[in-house]
């Protein structure tokens, strides 16, 4: 994960730079005039020490087209990898009345009460308990989430495996707007 | 045969079916030519801009079936941008005008849109079959246009395109009286679907021989849908995550070993491995099986399946399944014809990826193997000597090597023997994908050795012009030539301006073409259509003038008979 991050600060810096270059010689990512001949050690090292990609050799993730993969099927493999082999699956989590949101890797947790403590120590609230019927019954708040579909959905509701392969993004409701999902207060 | 009433030569003529040989026919003399075209029901069009719809239709009024494809090849790995053209909906208002009975429709990197599916299935009485492949631009609209319009309608197949899910209900589009379907495939389809309008629509299929779902659609529907078409086949499954114990997955058993014509198996978008066992019964009759997109099936469990699988022609699988893996399809599938090995880690450095073992152990144990895509960590060239050696019969051969610039990890040399032996073996190659550490040498020997070769994709690839040069000296069957990252420049691209007639089109992206010699083609070939494709800086190549010494970023020719076409957008320069 590292080296993407250093990868992303070099091409935001490459989109500021002002250089003496003909506009439109020097791509970050697709490299022509690079040497080819780099062995890939090589390369790597050369990153992080001159920070200039033009004569470094990228890894091999950052290519564009590369490798030669319809993005269909590319699409495909990442949203599998992100979901199954611990490269994690962050999604967003805001509460009413937050004033900024958090992130939770969903992979980090093995059912749903250990997601629910870990959002009730991180928001400072309290979920009540879950009831198939009637949702969540003694709290004000009720956590939710965006499924792929696009709707709201109650968190709890399906198989866990499920909830992680679906869930876009979690919003813990409060207040008068939990009426809505049945909850009994 | 000029003897004969020209009924009788048009009947002989419906024997010869491929285009090739239709083509040739159409040489022969002025009489054979006008029988052909009034004749010719199926069309392939390679490039959609190397003609135009009106000059399609003035040879061939009898036009019943339309292949067209739209953006060059690499437009599949990102490398055009969306709005360069090959857009549907001018044919499809061209051949609605003109009032032709189409029947069929064959679509691959076009840019269709709902109001073109709209118009097509409002224009063509008869239209019975519909085929997309990689396209976009669309949404779940358009097919429900498709569905409700075309009474006749016999295949909706949508194979790896982006398609805008409205989760609507296109599939109870399709009328009551609608019973004629024989392929329905929304694999790619990422929405809900409305199971019970799939039900209805499967159980009053009767002809229905290939079903492919999409994910949305779970085990216990798959159950039913089984129950209703035991004639399927070929199968793609949706989801398949379900309790070994349910009632369901006992139902599914028993309506799979009623599926006794089932021949080609895929999907597995969501899978639960040990459910696949459901499936062994079946396995033996098996000639096609796609788990590429199974990334949850893999190991014992996919071994175990294969291992059923005892007269596979076809097989798709993702590189999970490791050498040792391959080498279990080599001693089982001894009618392997075609194998494609798709990387599962796009970052390229998993342990379970395949290496040049996992190719040899194939080679080895398939003797009727003629194609092959092979994703592969490492290659060796005594590795691909002996693949040549025990395969000379390879058709398509691609090789990716996915570090692009890797030699042969054992000595460290370029790879190029190791391809040219398997130019120099396999005869009737017309296909080959190289990657690896290439230098001018492979070339040589691809321009010395590949006379059947039509198709050639190099990607950071050789020193100095003469690579390229022998490549369009030597294949004198070459079509299709598309270059990425590789020094190749003006020199190459000039030498021989005539060979491009004889050729479909060339791709040069990232190489050393200049903007001036691209202009010098483009003066002395006025059939060409030259495009230089520079998103970043269009005007700026221009304004500058440094004497068009400037590197063009992409460029894409291709021979035409309708000039330059009026729908490129302004990134895309036309010489």
């Amino acid at each position: 994960m590292e080296k993407v991050d250093v990868y992303d600060e070099l091409v935001n810096l490459k989109a500021t730079e002002l250089r003496l270059g003909l506009p439109g010689t020097e791509e970050t990512v697709s490299c022509g005039k690079s040497n080819k001949r780099a062995l890939p050690n090589d390369t790597e090292k050369e990153i992080e020490s001159t920070g200039k990609t033009e004569t470094a050799f990228p890894p091999k993730a950052q290519i564009v087209g590369w490798p030669p993969v319809r993005s269909y099927r590319k699409n495909n493999i990442q949203t599998k990898k992100n979901e199954s082999e611990g490269q994690g699956n962050y999604v967003k989590v805001s509460m009413d009345g937050a004033p900024y949101l958090r992130k939770i890797d969903l992979t980090m947790y093995k059912q749903y009460p250990e997601l629910m403590k870990s959002l009730e120590n991180m928001f400072k609230f309290s979920v009540g308990e879950y009831f198939e019927r009637e949702g969540y019954k003694g709290s004000d708040f009720v956590p939710t989430y965006e499924d792929k579909d696009g709707d709201w959905m109650l968190v709890g509701d399906v198989p866990w495996e499920m909830f992680v392969s679906s869930c876009k993004r979690l919003r813990i409701m409060k207040g008068s707007e939990v009426k809505g999902l049945g909850c009994g207060v | 045969m000029n003897y004969f009433p020209d009924e009788v030569i048009e009947h002989v003529f419906d024997f010869v079916t491929s285009h090739k040989d239709r083509n040739a026919i159409s040489l022969v003399c002025k009489s054979w030519y006008k029988i052909e075209r009034y004749s010719r029901q199926k069309v392939f069009i390679g490039n959609c801009y190397a003609i135009n719809p009106e000059r399609l239709l003035r040879r061939f009024p009898c036009l019943k079936s339309l292949t067209l494809k739209g953006k060059p090849h690499f437009a599949d790995f990102n490398l055009v941008p969306h709005e360069w053209g090959g857009f549907l909906l001018p044919w499809i208002e061209a051949l609605a005008r003109s009032r032709v009975g189409l029947e069929e429709l064959r679509l691959k990197r076009m840019v269709v849109t709902d109001e073109s599916l709209e118009l097509l299935s409002r224009s063509f009485v008869n239209f019975k079959s519909l085929v997309l492949v990689s396209c976009e631009g669309f949404t779940t609209d358009g097919l429900a246009s498709i569905a409700a319009n075309c009474r006749h309608l016999r295949d909706l197949d949508l194979q790896e395109n982006e398609i805008d899910d409205h989760r609507g209900q296109w599939l109870s589009c399709f009328p009551d009286t609608c019973t004629t379907l024989v392929t329905l495939n929304f694999a790619c389809l990422e929405g809900e679907t409305n199971l019970v309008a799939l039900e209805r629509l499967v159980a009053r299929s009767p002809n229905l021989k290939s079903l492919k779902l999409n994910r949305a659609v779970p085990l216990d529907a798959l159950a039913r849908l089984m129950v209703c078409a035991p004639q399927i086949v070929d199968l793609g499954v949706g989801s398949y995550e379900n309790d070994p114990d349910s009632e369901s997955y006992l139902k599914l058993k028993a309506a799979i070993k009623k599926c006794t014509s089932l021949r080609s198996l895929s999907g597995f978008l969501e899978a639960a491995p040990h459910c696949l066992s459901a499936f062994h019964p079946i396995c033996h009759n098996l000639t096609s099986l796609n788990l590429s997109y199974a990334a949850e099936i893999h190991g014992s469990h996919l071994i175990k399946l294969i291992q059923h699988c005892k007269k596979l022609q076809r097989l798709w699988i993702l590189d999970s399944i490791g050498d040792k893996g391959l080498e279990v399809v080599a001693s089982t599938c001894k009618e392997l014809q075609e194998l494609r090995v798709f990387p599962s880690d796009l970052l390229g450095g998993g342990n379970t990826a395949v290496t040049e073992e996992g190719l040899v152990a194939i080679s080895a144990g398939c003797p009727k193997l003629h194609s092959i895509l092979y994703f592969c960590q490492q290659m060796t060239n005594a590795a691909l000597v002996t693949v040549a050696k025990n395969c000379p019969n390879f058709i398509r051969f691609r090789l990716c090597i996915l570090d692009p610039t890797k030699p042969d990890h054992v000595t460290s040399q370029p790879l190029d023997e190791g391809f040219g032996a398997i130019v120099k073996a396999c005869k009737s190659l017309r296909r080959l994908s190289l990657s690896g550490l290439l230098t001018d040498q492979v070339f040589l020997y691809i321009g010395m050795y590949a006379n059947q070769l039509e198709m050639l994709s190099i990607a950071f690839a050789g020193d100095t012009d003469k690579g390229m040069l022998y490549v369009l000296n030597g294949c004198k069957k070459m079509k299709k030539l598309e270059i990425r990252d590789s020094p190749f420049g003006d020199t190459a691209l000039l030498a021989d301006v005539s060979k491009y007639k004889t050729m479909r089109s060339l791709w040069m992206s990232s190489c050393e073409v200049t903007l001036s010699g691209c202009k010098r083609l483009a003066q002395k070939a006025p059939w060409l259509n030259v495009e230089i494709i520079n998103e970043n800086d269009n005007n700026r190549m221009e304004e500058n003038g440094h004497e068009g010494r400037q590197k063009v970023d992409k460029l894409y020719l291709y021979r035409t008979v309708v000039g330059t076409r009026m729908d490129a957008p302004p990134f895309v320069w036309i010489l």
